[in-house]
């Protein structure tokens, strides 16, 4: 999906409605509590289906032609003798005219092996022009660049301001100005994106690895010009996604064409080099703050230029963090973006919060050492309770000044080097920290239902997405609570698009979406198993308790009767349709959070280890200890892997990425991991929805590379203001601060 | 991959062979008559080097006997997902990258992409599924639940193969011994930490019963 689509998806809807939902009770007996995840057997006896394992007996495989150049254009494109290779079914021109990156479809086949497939592309005779290209940012923008669209390279994207930055500075008693740079990563999943489609008449069946159901089909639907109600998309399980799944991929129309073509089943599941070229990737930031501060530390101005490159697409604006986080009434934003040829930008797990976090905490590090403050103190000081760019709506619940206090202590923040890189030897260590803030409230109009059978057994059901953060598990934890079940008692369907609509898994917005109307859709059955509870044991409905699998009455403890007996009267199934309501308005929903880091770093190698991160997270309440610690250890270790390791690299000469696969384009392992600790600040919001839960999915992944580099000042006295922090920049910087001094 | 082609007879001349060797468009020709497809309407030619001929191989999956034909290019992990439907390996990275496809061959963690097939003509080969015995799971696959030692949860089956690799030449491995003995496997959701924990959870369980 378009970044900007994502982006207003994860801010949410403007909050609208009047009252607070049905407040959530104070305490609950399975949610928040840590429990394994309800379908852990299948994933561990590797029977769960992931969409690369689907499979069909007259199946097709399908295979694409990718561009080898950056900027060409396709003048012929012969398929005859692909088509004669026995064993192909079906070869098709995709494209006539202009390339605009390495990597971009040109024709495809499907063939009766994924190895014939292979071969065929081979066979398939395409003429090229090439033409001039452009793939690193600083030569997009000089005069004369070939361009990558009709339109110019640099284009405006964003910008926002509040009070007079011009006043701020003239206010200020020290003003400061820093640039820093962020790398292209690759999202990287471990299951490739993959698709099946089948259609049976006119109507499609698409299994798909996706973030987003509704989105496959959809897009589905237009790009094929058939109805929305001739195209069901499903996904069982999927093998990370982190923003690179969110919509309708090129791939999955073109199989979806091919099984129309041949009237078979066709599977095309891209290789690692395609994973790595055309299906997204987190654009780069350029990004230069100014901020002008008192020598007490009250911030008094914060401008930010941001330059950003997502290739053929936009980039990502990285300036909410800066405009959000702190108090100060000056505030100056411009973003640009900048276009390339290379492959298109998508959103990555919280984009544009890691880049501009990154910046605006390193900057806020060092202007806090500029000023001999300590860097949290800096930050207690520019506290504040309400929404900045929200014009001063009133946050719901912030809980960050807590994560402040537990991380200071939790990691012991006294040990920092009160000057950074006073310590001496060759190994340095040094104690560093960042803040978050994120959307995360959820999106209203989430549905979902509740079935209750006969027999006993229950379905909860949403067409929402496990992407692996344990969707599954919390919609059981929820159904068990309100109907006095266990977690195992409870069915769960999801991932299909007959079920009730849910959004996107993506940008920390399934718990909070899904979870509530799950809660609303259970507590609706419960009143009516009451109701019938009452009946039969003749006592008021409101006295009726729901727990250890029977219905008694609070005032009568031994009068009851066991669930499944209950049901075994009704007269049918029994569905209970469940939604997430508004969000009261006048009020900001957001997410926070705090980490603390602890680095060594190699003055002979430039090699930094991370030692200890202690992270500390507001998100409301917590519905699953366990998974949401994994959460936490996830986003962690993907930090540090952008703050150390990860880099798209392409060739200027030729225009084409160098490491394309995951030996070259590097992510952390498990030699590379700290000690981690995740803590959780126990607080419920008072009027978010049902449960008073926000989403976890992107506070863990926003503060670490941030938290990282500022602890490798803290131990070494000089600042990196770039990720990934190699070792050969660890030591220039090394050097140019020995020069320096 | 349809079975019944497979079995036709192919035939390639020597010169072709070498040219193949190259690359281009003549290896890309010659490949798919190694392969086995028909190669439309191909000249009498030198049968193909016994090395470049299918063969059978016969070995144990999971302690089931087995038997498949196989090109000599064809990967165990291909056997396994494609001709076996065993489907709990996964293909990550299908170049020895990311541990993914990770095996036991004779009790030795493989990288299930990069072993030939016809060499695992005579050995024993466990996947995933061969772990549990019937309901009851590994004590690594029980320690993985309960320790939440995966997210999305794909490179989990290469993770818990290399762990019970591990655990079979260490049953008592140290932090370092499991962060060593799992680097060669990588999960982009991250959850090493909580791997450690599941490993270390299993060593313990097993050495106790």
């Amino acid at each position: 999906m378009k970044k900007t689509a994502y982006l207003e998806t994860a801010r949410g809807a403007k909050p609208q409605g009047k009252e607070t939902p049905a407040a959530a009770p104070a305490e609950f007996k399975i949610i928040g509590q840590p429990t394994p995840r309800v379908d852990g057997k299948l994933v561990v006896t590797g029977r769960a289906v992931y969409t690369h394992d689907v499979y069909f007996k007259d199946m097709l495989f399908a295979k694409i032609l990718r561009s080898p150049h950056a900027s060409a254009e396709v003048t012929a494109v012969d398929l005859t003798a692909a088509q004669g290779l026995s064993g192909v079914m079906a070869a098709v021109k995709l494209k006539e005219g202009r390339v605009k990156y390495e990597g971009e479809q040109v024709a495809a086949v499907a063939a009766v092996s994924e190895r014939i497939a292979e071969d065929a592309l081979k066979l398939i005779k395409v003429e090229y022009r090439t033409l001039p290209f452009v793939v690193t940012p600083e030569k997009a923008m000089a005069e004369g660049a070939p361009r990558v669209h009709d339109s110019a390279n640099l284009e405006k994207i964003n910008e926002y301001s509040r009070g007079s930055v011009d006043q701020g500075f003239a206010e200020a008693e020290v003003t400061f100005e820093r640039t820093y740079r962020t790398a292209i990563e690759i999202h990287q999943p471990v299951e490739t994106h993959a698709s099946v489609a089948k259609w049976d008449g006119d109507e499609l069946t698409v299994w798909d690895s996706t973030q987003a159901i509704f989105n496959v089909r959809d897009g589905l639907a237009e790009a094929l010009g058939i109805p929305e109600t001739k195209v069901r998309v499903i996904k069982m399980y999927m093998g990370g996604g982190f923003g690179s799944k969110l919509d309708v991929n090129e791939h999955t129309i073109v199989a979806a064409g091919l099984a129309r073509q041949t009237g078979r089943p066709v599977k095309i599941t891209l290789t690692r080099k395609e994973n790595s070229l055309c299906v997204g990737n987190r654009p780069s930031t350029q990004i230069t703050i100014k901020g002008g501060a008192k020598k007490d530390g009250t911030l008094t101005a914060l401008s930010l230029k941001n330059i950003t490159c997502g290739g053929t697409d936009r980039g990502d604006e990285a300036s909410e963090p800066l405009i959000d986080i702190y108090k100060c009434p000056n505030v100056k934003v411009e973003e640009f973006t900048v276009f390339t040829n290379t492959g298109a930008g998508r959103a990555t797990r919280a984009p544009g919060h890691v880049q501009g976090t990154f910046a605006l905490e390193g900057f806020m590090e060092e202007l806090a050492t500029e000023l001999g403050l300590d860097p949290l103190e800096f930050r207690r000081k520019n506290y504040t309770t309400s929404n900045q760019g929200g014009t001063g709506i009133v946050y719901s619940s912030k809980g960050l000044d807590k994560c402040y206090d537990i991380g200071a202590q939790r990691i012991d923040w006294t040990r920092r080097n009160k000057k950074p890189g006073e310590g001496q030897g060759k190994r340095r260590r040094g104690l560093g920290m960042a803040s978050q803030i994120w959307w995360g409230g959820g999106v209203p109009g989430t549905l979902a239902d509740i079935k209750l059978h006969r027999d006993g057994s229950v379905e909860a059901i949403s067409g929402t997405q496990d992407l692996g953060c344990g969707t599954r598990t919390f919609m059981a934890i929820i159904t068990a609570e309100t109907l006095g079940l266990e977690p195992k008692d409870i069915t769960i369907k999801i991932g299909d698009t007959v079920y009730p609509w849910a959004p996107i898994s993506g940008g920390s917005l399934t718990a909070p979406s899904v979870g509530p109307a799950i809660r609303d859709a259970a507590l609706k059955a419960a009143d009516y198993l009451r109701e019938m509870a009452a009946k039969k044991l003749s006592v008021p409905a409101a006295d009726i308790v729901l727990a250890g699998g029977k219905l008694f009455a609070k005032s009568k403890p031994d009068t009851s009767i066991a669930f499944k007996d209950l049901v075994k009267g009704m007269r049918r199934e029994a569905v209970f349709h469940g939604e997430r309501g508004p969000m009261p308005a006048g009020f900001a929903y957001n997410t926070f959070g705090a980490h603390f880091a602890e680095v060594e770093v190699d003055t002979e190698t430039g090699r930094i280890s991370v030692i200890k991160v202690v992270a500390v997270h507001e998100v409301g309440r917590i519905l699953n200890r366990l998974t949401a610690e994994s959460q936490v250890v996830g986003g962690i270790t993907q930090g540090i892997s952008t703050a150390l390791f990860e880099e798209r690299v392409i060739d200027e000469n030729t225009g084409k990425m160098v490491n394309p696969n995951l030996q070259n384009y590097k992510i952390a392992t498990s030699m590379d991991m700290p000690e981690i600790v995740p803590i959780f600040v126990d607080l419920v919001d008072p009027r978010i929805n049902n449960l008073g839960n926000k989403g976890l999915g992107e506070p863990p992944r926003i503060p670490p590379s941030a938290a990282v580099a500022n602890a490798v000042y803290n131990a070494v006295g000089v600042h990196l203001r770039e990720i990934p922090m190699t070792p050969d920049k660890v030591l220039r910087a090394l050097q140019s601060k020995e020069a320096g001094s | 991959m349809e079975k019944t082609s497979r079995k036709k007879k192919k035939t390639v001349t020597r010169r072709a062979f070498l040219q193949g060797l190259g690359g281009g468009a003549a290896g890309a020709a010659l490949a798919t008559r190694i392969r086995g497809q028909a190669a439309g309407s191909g000249q009498a030619e030198a049968p193909l080097p016994a090395a470049y001929t299918r063969k059978t191989i016969n070995f144990t999956v999971n302690g089931k006997q087995v038997s498949a034909e196989v090109e000599p290019r064809e990967t165990l992990l291909e056997v396994l997902r494609d001709q076996l439907k065993l489907a709990g390996t996964k293909r990550t990275c299908d170049r020895g990258e990311c541990g993914g496809c990770t095996v036991l061959v004779d009790g030795q963690a493989m990288y299930s992409c990069l072993f030939p097939a016809v060499r695992a003509n005579g050995r024993q080969v466990v996947t995933v599924e061969g772990l549990a015995e019937g309901e009851a799971l590994h004590p690594v696959q029980q320690a993985f639940i309960e320790k939440d030692a995966y997210q999305c949860g794909y490179c989990m089956p290469g993770f818990i193969m290399a762990s019970v690799a591990l655990l079979n030449q260490n049953p008592n491995p140290s932090l370092g011994q499991i962060k060593a003995g799992l680097s060669g496997n990588l999960c982009r959701c991250g959850n090493y930490v909580k791997i450690y924990e599941a490993v270390a959870a299993a060593s313990q369980k097993m050495r106790k019963s």
